[in-house]
């Protein structure tokens, strides 16, 4: 075959290739300590953030009151505290939400008498001021028991995902791999956490869902890489094991970031138009995915190479042991 | 080298299609990628059946307003509906269509603005004849699928409070108080049996909580050998050990954990009894009044916006009275008459005992007579009433009253307006006359009922009775707009995300694009199915979660697609989609089944809107792991399968 020859297998190479998906042969082991040296400055930066500032829980998880009222005319959220202030409750949280019109009340759970009937008082007190055209969008109580158990119940919840997705891995590919998954899913939850306190997100239930959905994702993620690297262990056999990486995370990036992609178009939409409910979980889950993929790509295949993984690794004693002694020089 | 030559050639394909020597495909190639008969056919079965469930969410539901009857007899007689219905046409509101559904009356009506103006006026009318609080008159949204569509069980997803509006409470019981007070009970009895007994022991008995148990100090133990034998056999209750409590011999009864648990489970369901009975006042058409957990109730109220109202009905509390029946000499000033049972029956006004002093009330069978009896249990000081009260007064009657406080509607003219005025008024009738057979203690029962009516009548004791003590713990309100903006907002993510997809997957994978678009689309159609089975509620995060699954479902046909670009050259075409489905299909079930896990203890820990999102989550994996594996699958194996093949549109 001729030089030339060569030069238009190549053009056509990239050419049936669409706009992103070349012949990648991209090098990512190479920045692997780069890669080690940003997570790492990422996650400790994540947790002091957390340790020192603390993330701002929402009612959800606080407990206290909270009353939402659309006014027929923009409001000063100023004026509103001061009618408010009248009702003898400390702390209150006057401030806008979405709109001029939409006045969102907050009260703090250490409110002295019965807490379940200040949202009624809020609202009574507001028609009386601005009359009776003032309409409630919602009013959610949460008593302080309840904010307590919930917190319990999220920090359990990310706990008991991470083990049983331990375990399940540990079974169906080797320890490594396990411990590479598990570093990642950690890697990507405290980060996320780190984005709540960094942004100052009120961190409430759609929050938590938001996270463990993101273990989810960052766990498919990180699994169907996983697979392939295992794959390519298996059928590659002068390769050293950062270039077995290399080929299998190449091999694999095409999917990888069409499948981030779509995710993410699908979770822009649901932030533009899916309203203030669901903003803070699609907020999340973006980061979360953007994370998830690089953590898939570099935290888990890192950890892998710290743990030394070899070949031997992922043997299947039986099938593959045979055939060895023909293969090695 | 095949490969080099075929992609010489493909130089002059478009881009994006590969082009492949087709030598190699030509042979076994009809059965590599050809599904045997019946893989079609349940493909296409399920399609259709869930195209079949899914169907009802087609059909918009009529703005309705509901007539019920309250009470004893739900069904709503005819005249009742020519009323209303005569009532909404005088007004100009012509429903669309009456009928009598299961016993209620449902008047639908064009919108809803009509619906909430009729139901006022509906209202009225049956104030003004009079019957006006012997019906629930209550806003609905009346299902407008086809009556074969309900006969196969097929039904509409339920929105959840933050779509469709309305009020959700969570109470919390007062479990230590419900425990205390049988504790006290108990402690109350074994007094009586040592007194009874003439036996002798060291006041105060020591009752605590942590953990539940009743201590008794004795002098010496001679005293406290004979004091536990006397206890055994009459308070099984307890588990009965000895030990030396401050140099004294004691008698330790800790009560039975099953025991706890008992009183736990009576004290809630007193209280759910009683919930459902308040509920029903507020005129809701469907609420939801349910256990959760160990001690907590959660009370959901849709299309309800006057929380504070709802709470003031929900707090109110029934009660109920032991008294005796007159005899014909007594003073009529201390005599008041009840209706029963046809009759009049005269009361002595000095009550026994009231429903606080009943720790429990069950309905059973006598073992002896296999006749059904209902058994009182009430506390201490009830019992030693109910022994002075009966002892000298066997063979008279005694009548149990119950008594609520309920509210009664009229309308009032202010300023031209008629004005709804709610008055609560207590209603008092009598539940039970019974003969006294023999001095009554704290533990008897009434017999020669039916069984019908020894239910009634243990569900009315427990309903008067005052159950344990219950707190609001949470409560949200969702205002109508609120909620129908959260579904606008919902539908328009759902659909734009949807269309978003496609339109990716159409310009990046062609002609599979279009094959893992349809899967989408049946995926979709698959989990609305599903959800409308199981009636699931459908809420906000539920959505979220919906769109989240059209994003990360196409994931699985991705996977396969790349691997199948990949095999290309290596392989020719049908080769190639063989290969690129068989070996993504490890990496597609070991991705799904861990987010599965995380879905199941999502489920497992979450509540309300997390568990929304959890149920759509997981749903949708298995809808989509069937749509990308079968449907995808079928649908390229019908597009290529069996072909002699030259290039892929992928």
């Amino acid at each position: 075959m001729s030089e030339s020859d060569l030069d238009i297998d190549r053009r056509n190479v990239e050419k049936r290739q669409t706009f992103w998906e070349f012949e990648l042969a991209l090098d990512f082991m190479r920045w692997r300590k780069v890669a080690a040296w940003a997570s790492g400055a990422a996650v400790l930066a994540s947790i002091l953030l957390l340790i020192f500032k603390g993330l701002s829980f929402g009612l959800d998880f606080t407990g206290g009151t909270l009353v939402e009222v659309q006014f027929p005319q923009a409001v000063d959220p100023q004026e509103v505290r001061v009618e408010l202030q009248d009702l003898g409750y400390e702390n209150l949280v006057v401030q806008n939400f979405g709109t001029p019109r939409d006045i969102l009340v907050r009260v703090p759970p250490d409110v002295v008498g019965d807490e379940a009937t200040v949202g009624d008082a809020l609202i009574q007190q507001l028609r009386t001021v601005y009359g009776a055209d003032v309409t409630l969008r919602r009013s959610e109580f949460v008593g302080p028991t309840v904010g307590e158990e919930l917190r319990e119940q999220g920090g359990l919840a990310m706990l008991a995902a991470l083990v049983l997705v331990m375990i399940y891995i540990l079974f169906r590919f080797s320890g490594k791999f396990a411990i590479g998954a598990v570093v990642a899913l950690a890697h990507d939850v405290i980060i996320v956490m780190g984005a709540f306190v960094l942004f100052q997100w009120s961190f409430d239930l759609p929050s938590l869902a938001a996270v463990l959905a993101v273990i989810g994702y960052s766990l498919n993620d990180t699994i169907v890489i996983s697979d392939r690297i295992r794959e390519e262990f298996r059928r590659l056999r002068r390769e050293t094991p950062l270039e077995v990486l290399n080929i299998a995370l190449n091999k694999t990036l095409g999917r990888t970031l069409v499948t981030s992609l779509t995710t993410i178009l699908v979770l822009a939409v649901l932030f533009i138009f899916g309203g203030q409910t669901v903003e803070g979980f699609s907020e999340a889950l973006i980061v979360g995915v953007l994370v998830g993929t690089y953590s898939s790509i570099y935290v888990a295949a890192n950890t892998l190479v710290a743990l030394g993984i070899s070949r031997e690794d992922l043997l299947l004693p039986v099938k593959e042991g045979a055939d060895q002694e023909g293969i090695e020089p | 080298m095949a490969r080099s030559r075929g992609s010489s050639r493909g130089a002059v394909a478009p881009p994006g299609l590969v082009t492949l020597g087709g030598a190699r495909s030509r042979g076994g190639a009809g059965n590599l990628n050809a599904f045997p008969l019946w893989r079609y056919i349940v493909v296409v079965v399920v399609v259709a059946v869930g195209c079949l469930y899914a169907a009802p969410n087609l059909y918009p539901p009529d703005y309705a307003v509901q007539i019920s009857g309250r009470g004893e007899s739900p069904t709503v007689p005819e005249h009742v509906v020519a009323l209303a219905e005569r009532a909404a046409v005088e007004a100009g509101f012509e429903p669309t269509r009456v009928a009598i559904e299961y016993g209620q009356a449902v008047l639908r009506f064009r919108d809803n603005e009509t619906q909430i103006r009729a139901q006022e006026i509906i209202r009225q009318h049956l104030v003004r004849d009079g019957i006006g609080d012997d019906y629930i008159i209550a806003l609905n949204l009346a299902s407008t699928t086809p009556a074969w569509l309900e006969r196969i069980g097929g039904a509409r997803m339920n929105y959840g409070l933050d779509l469709s509006g309305g009020v959700h409470f969570l109470l919390e019981v007062d479990m230590e108080t419900a425990v205390r007070d049988r504790l006290n009970g108990f402690e109350e009895e074994v007094r009586t049996v040592f007194r009874n007994e003439r036996l002798r022991y060291l006041r105060p008995i020591d009752t605590r909580l942590q953990p539940p148990e009743i201590r008794i100090r004795f002098r010496d133990e001679a005293d406290r050998d004979s004091g536990r034998s006397a206890l055994t056999g009459r308070v099984h209750e307890f588990d009965l050990s000895t030990d030396v409590i401050d140099g004294d011999p004691a008698l330790v009864m800790r009560l039975r954990a099953d025991v706890v648990s008992e009183i736990e489970d009576y004290a809630i369901s007193q209280n759910l009894i009683s919930l459902r009975n308040r509920v029903n006042e507020l005129g809701v058409s469907e609420p939801l009044v349910q256990r959760m957990g160990r001690n907590r109730i959660v009370i959901d109220l849709p299309g309800i916006q006057d929380s504070s109202r709802a709470k003031d009905i929900i707090g109110r509390v029934a009660n109920l009275e032991f008294r005796l029946v007159a005899s014909a000499d007594h003073p009529r000033s201390e005599v008041e008459t009840f209706p029963y049972q046809g009759r009049d029956v005269d009361l002595q006004r000095a009550v026994i005992a009231t429903g606080d002093r009943v720790g429990n009330a069950t309905a059973s069978i006598d073992p002896e007579t296999s006749m059904p009896q209902v058994n009182i249990t009430l506390d201490g000081r009830g019992g030693e009433r109910m022994h002075e009260a009966t002892r000298h007064n066997i063979g008279r009657q005694m009548a149990i009253l119950f008594r609520e406080t309920l509210t009664r509607s009229h309308y009032e003219e202010v300023d031209g307006e008629m004005v709804l005025r709610q008055v609560p008024y207590e209603e008092q009738r009598l539940i039970s006359v019974a003969t006294i057979q023999a001095a009554l203690g704290n533990r008897f029962r009434i017999t020669g009922l039916s069984q019908n009516e020894a239910r009634d009548l243990s569900l009315l004791l427990r309903a008067g009775a005052l159950a344990a003590p219950m707190y609001i713990v949470e409560e949200r309100t969702v205002g109508a707009s609120l909620g129908e903006q959260n579904i606008r907002a919902g539908f328009l993510s759902v659909a734009i995300g949807f269309a978003l997809v496609m339109t990716f997957m159409m310009v990046y994978y062609k002609l599979f694009g279009l094959a893992a678009n349809i899967a989408l689309a049946v995926n979709l159609v698959l989990l609305i199915a599903v959800m409308s089975l199981l009636g699931a509620t459908l809420t906000l995060p539920g959505i979220a979660g919906i769109v989240l699954t059209v994003g990360m479902a196409v994931d699985a046909n991705v996977l396969i697609f790349s691997r199948i670009r990949e095999e290309l050259q290596y392989r020719s075409p049908q080769a190639a989609i063989s290969a690129g489905f068989d070996r993504a299909f490890v990496a597609i079930l070991d991705a799904n089944i861990t987010t599965l896990i995380v879905a199941v203890i999502l489920y497992a820990i979450g509540s309300g809107p997390v568990r929304g999102f959890a149920v759509t989550l997981s749903i949708g994996i298995c809808t989509s792991l069937f749509a990308a594996l079968m449907v995808t699958r079928a649908l390229v194996n019908l597009m290529y399968g069996g072909r002699n093949i030259r290039q892929l549109a992928i």
